[in-house]
C-alpha cells in the first residue's frame, strides 16, 4: 500500500458572508491535519475565516463531453437575464 | 526559467481531435485536467510543472542556507516568510501536476533519481548577505518576467497557480532589492558585499531563461500549446531593460561591459552568458549540484518514519471510529 | 573575563559594562525593579529568540513541503515574540539597547533563556517533542501573563497566547500521532521524550528574581507552572501511547545564563554580520 498521503481540494471562505471558493489542494494524512496544513499553507496572508477539505478522490465531476447538453440549453433562455428587458427610464432604477 | 529546456514531445494522435484541440488553444480557452488532451500535451506539462515545482522547492535551500545568520531579527522573519513562499509555490505547482495522473511522490522519486531537473541558478552558491537580496532581487525578478506571462498559459490549473504565485512573489523581488539597497547604501564593505553578489549573480540569472530558442523544435511546439507564452530571448532582453536601471541607481558598477544602450533597437545590448557553464550545470557540474541533491535526498529519507508515521496513525484511527460505529 | 571584543568597539562600553551583568559580575548586580523585569523580560525573549533559531533550521530540509510551511509559521510567531519581548526589555532597560541589539550582541552568558531551547534539533521527532513540552509550559506562562500587573507585559502575552494555542495543538496532536504510529515512530518519539526530559525540570525552578516578580504581580512563579504542564503532558503522553520517565533530575542553569556547549555555536552563526561588522546597518 502506498504511503503517499492523500490529495485534498481546500476550499476557503475568504471574508465573512461570501461563498466557500476553491483555492488548491494539498496533501494530509486525514481530514483534520488537511484543516491544518490548509491553515498553514493557503491563508499565510490572511485570506480566510473558514475552510473546508475534501478529499480529492471525493469530487466527483461533470464530464467535459457533456458540456454541450448540460450548459447549452441555458444559453437560449435569455429572458433569465434582467438585461433582456427594456424598461422605460423614467420609471426609476429598477 | 525554473523550467529550462523543456522538451516536448512528439504526438501522432487522430488529426481531428489535434485540430479540435488546436482550435480551443488558439481561441484562447483554458484547457481543464478532464479534457482531451494530446498526450504530449500532458507529458510535457507534467515535465515543465514538475521541473518549476522542483526549483520552486531546491530553491529553499540557497536561501535557507542564511536564515540563521540573518543579521536583524526583521531580515530573519523577511527571509523566513520568504522562503517559506518558495515552499508554498513547490506545493501549489506540484497540484498542478498531479491534476495530469502523476503524484508528487513520483515526481520527487524522479527528481531525486536524477531523471528530472530543476533550475540551474539554484547549483549556484549565496556566498554573502548581499546574495540574499540579489537572490530575491535578481533571481525571482527574472522568475517574475517568466510567470507573468505564464498566467496566461493554456492549462487552466497551472495558469491559476501562476496567478496565485505572482500575486506572492511581488514581495520577494521588493525584499531583496530593500536588502540590498541597504547595503549598497552602507559601509563600504557591504557595498563590496552588494557588487560581489551581483557580478557572481548577473550572468547565472541571465541563464535562467534559458538558450535562445529560435530554432528550436520543442519551444515552437509549446508556443503553438500556449504552453510556453514567450520565447527565451524576449524574456531575457526582458530583464535585461528592467534591471540596468535598477543596478545603476544601485550606485553599483554593471557586471557586464557589454551592456549598452542600444538606440536604435530600443534595448539594452549584452554579452550573451557562458553556454558552456550551462550545460556543465546541467549535467550535474555546477558549484553546489551535488550539495543540493544530497540535501534533498537526506529531507526525504530521515522524513520517511515521520510521513509513515502519521499515515499510520490515520489508518489506524479510522478503523478505530469504524468499529465503533 | 574580558569584556567581549564588539564591546571594546562599541563606545557605550563602559554604559554597557554597568548594565549588562557580564560573567561572574551577576552577585554584585544591585537588585532593583527595573532590573528585575529586564532580566524576566529576556527570559522570555530569549526562550522565543532561541527556539525561533532552531525551529528555522528546518527550513527547506523538513519531512514534507506541508511541515515545511507550518514549521516556518511556527518559527515566525516566535520571532516575533522575540521582537516585543526584547524591544520591551530595552525600554525597561533604558540604555538604548533594542531588540536587536539583545539577540545579537549579548554573549551567552548574558541569555537567560531555558536549556531546553537550545537543545539541538535532532531528528523530527526530537524537535517535535521539544516544542510539545515548551508549548505545554508556555501556554499557561503566557495564560498568566495576561494577567500581569504591567499593561505592557500582558498586551504582549494576550497576543502571544493567540499564537501559541495554536502551537500547543498542533505539537501535542503530532506527538499523539507520532507516538501511536508506526513502532519506529513511537520509539523515536520515546527516544525524544527520555532525551529531553530532564531538560523539562529547569521550567519550574524558581530564583530570587521570579519569587520578587511574582510578588510584584509582574509574572507568575515558576512552580506554579508545574500543574498546568503536568496535567497537560501526563494526558498527551498518554494518548501518545509514550511512557513518562521516572527521573525527576533536572538540569538548570539557562535561566542564569550557565548554557550548554551547543549555545555557542548557536551564536556563533547567529551574531556572526553582526559582531564582524558593527556599526553597519542591515
Amino acid at each position: 500500500m502506498s504511503n503517499e498521503w492523500p490529495l485534498w481540494e481546500v476550499f476557503i471562505r475568504g471574508q465573512h458572508g461570501l461563498n466557500h471558493r476553491h483555492v488548491g489542494s494539498l496533501h494530509a494524512p486525514d481530514a483534520e491535519l488537511a484543516i491544518r496544513h490548509a491553515r498553514d499553507v493557503y491563508t499565510r496572508r490572511n485570506e480566510g475565516v473558514s475552510i473546508w477539505v475534501v478529499p480529492s478522490a471525493q469530487i466527483t465531476a461533470s464530464a467535459p463531453g457533456d458540456k454541450g447538453p448540460l450548459f447549452e440549453p441555458s444559453n437560449a433562455k435569455v429572458y433569465r437575464h434582467p438585461t433582456f428587458y427594456d424598461i422605460p427610464d423614467e420609471v426609476g432604477h429598477m | 526559467m525554473y523550467a529550462q529546456m523543456v522538451k516536448s514531445e512528439a504526438t501522432n494522435e487522430d488529426p481531428a481531435l489535434l485540430a479540435a484541440f488546436q482550435a480551443r488553444i488558439d481561441a484562447g480557452e483554458k484547457i481543464e485536467p478532464k479534457d482531451w488532451m494530446p498526450e504530449g500535451y500532458r507529458q510535457t506539462l507534467i515535465r515543465q510543472i514538475g521541473q518549476h515545482a522542483h526549483s520552486e522547492v531546491v530553491g529553499q535551500l540557497p536561501e535557507g542556507n542564511w536564515i540563521t545568520r540573518a543579521p536583524t531579527l526583521e531580515r530573519k522573519a523577511i527571509l523566513l516568510a520568504k522562503v517559506q513562499d518558495e515552499a508554498g509555490h513547490g506545493l501549489y505547482l506540484y497540484c498542478a501536476a498531479e491534476t495530469l495522473g502523476v503524484s508528487r511522490d513520483d515526481l520527487t522519486e524522479a527528481l531525486l533519481a536524477g531523471k528530472m531537473k530543476y533550475s540551474s541558478i539554484f547549483n549556484y552558491p549565496t556566498l554573502n548577505w548581499a546574495d540574499i537580496g540579489a537572490v530575491g532581487w535578481l533571481v525571482d525578478g527574472a522568475a517574475i518576467v517568466n510567470q507573468v506571462a505564464l498566467q496566461r498559459t493554456s492549462f487552466g490549473p497551472y495558469a491559476r497557480a501562476m496567478v496565485r504565485i505572482c500575486k506572492e512573489e511581488s514581495f520577494h523581488a521588493r525584499q531583496g532589492y530593500h536588502a540590498i539597497m541597504q547595503m549598497a547604501f552602507g559601509t563600504p564593505e557591504q557595498k563590496a558585499m552588494a557588487q560581489d553578489a551581483v557580478n557572481r549573480l548577473w550572468f547565472p540569472a541571465m541563464m535562467m531563461f534559458g538558450p535562445s530558442d529560435k530554432d528550436s523544435v520543442h519551444s515552437a511546439q509549446s508556443m503553438a500549446w500556449k504552453i510556453k507564452i514567450n520565447t527565451n530571448d524576449e524574456l531575457r532582453q526582458k530583464f535585461v531593460d528592467q534591471t540596468v536601471p535598477q543596478i545603476l541607481y544601485l550606485g553599483l558598477d554593471l557586471p557586464d561591459p557589454g551592456l549598452v544602450w542600444n538606440e536604435a533597437r530600443g534595448h539594452y545590448d549584452f554579452t550573451e552568458p557562458d553556454w558552456s557553464e550551462f550545460y556543465d550545470v546541467l549535467k550535474g557540474n555546477g558549484p553546489c549540484n551535488a550539495d543540493r541533491m544530497a540535501a534533498r535526498q537526506k529531507a526525504w529519507d530521515d522524513g520517511a518514519w515521520f510521513r509513515d508515521g502519521l499515515m499510520a496513525h490515520a489508518r489506524k484511527a479510522a478503523a478505530r471510529k469504524m468499529a465503533a460505529e | 573575563m574580558a569584556p567581549a571584543m564588539s564591546d571594546i568597539m562599541t563606545p557605550d562600553a563602559a554604559e554597557l559594562a554597568r548594565v549588562a551583568p557580564g560573567h561572574g559580575k551577576a552577585a554584585a548586580e544591585s537588585v532593583s525593579p527595573e532590573r528585575d523585569l529586564f532580566v524576566g523580560l529576556t527570559r522570555l525573549g530569549d526562550n522565543t529568540l532561541i527556539l525561533g533559531h532552531r525551529v528555522s533550521e528546518w527550513c527547506g530540509h523538513s519531512p514534507i513541503l506541508e511541515e515545511d510551511i507550518a514549521l516556518a509559521n511556527m518559527a515566525l510567531d516566535l520571532i516575533g515574540q522575540t521582537q516585543l519581548w526584547l524591544g520591551l526589555a530595552g525600554q525597561v532597560e533604558g540604555a538604548g539597547r533594542d531588540a536587536d541589539a539583545l539577540a545579537f550582541r549579548r554573549d551567552a552568558w548574558d541569555f537567560r533563556n531555558l536549556l531546553l531551547v537550545e537543545r539541538p534539533n535532532g531528528d523530527f521527532g526530537h524537535t517535535l517533542m521539544r516544542q510539545f513540552l515548551f508549548d505545554a509550559w508556555h501556554q499557561p506562562m503566557l495564560a498568566a501573563l495576561q494577567g500581569s500587573s504591567d499593561a505592557r507585559i500582558a498586551e504582549i502575552a494576550a497576543k502571544a497566547a493567540k499564537e501559541v494555542a495554536y502551537h500547543v495543538e498542533r505539537s501535542a496532536d503530532l506527538v499523539i500521532r507520532l507516538g501511536d504510529g508506526t513502532e519506529d515512530s513511537h520509539q523515536r518519539m520515546q527516544a525524544a521524550l527520555e532525551a529531553l526530559w530532564p531538560y523539562t525540570g529547569e521550567m519550574f525552578l524558581g530564583d530570587p528574581t521570579d519569587a520578587r516578580l511574582a510578588e510584584a504581580g509582574v509574572m507568575p512563579a515558576p512552580e506554579g507552572l508545574r500543574a498546568p504542564w503536568e496535567a497537560s503532558v501526563t494526558a498527551v503522553l498518554a494518548e501518545a501511547t509514550l511512557v513518562r520517565p521516572a527521573s525527576a533530575f533536572a538540569h538548570k542553569g539557562g535561566k542564569q545564563g550557565r548554557h550548554t556547549e551547543h549555545m555557542g555555536h548557536l551564536l556563533t552563526s547567529m551574531q556572526w554580520l553582526q559582531r564582524s561588522y558593527p556599526g553597519a546597518k542591515w
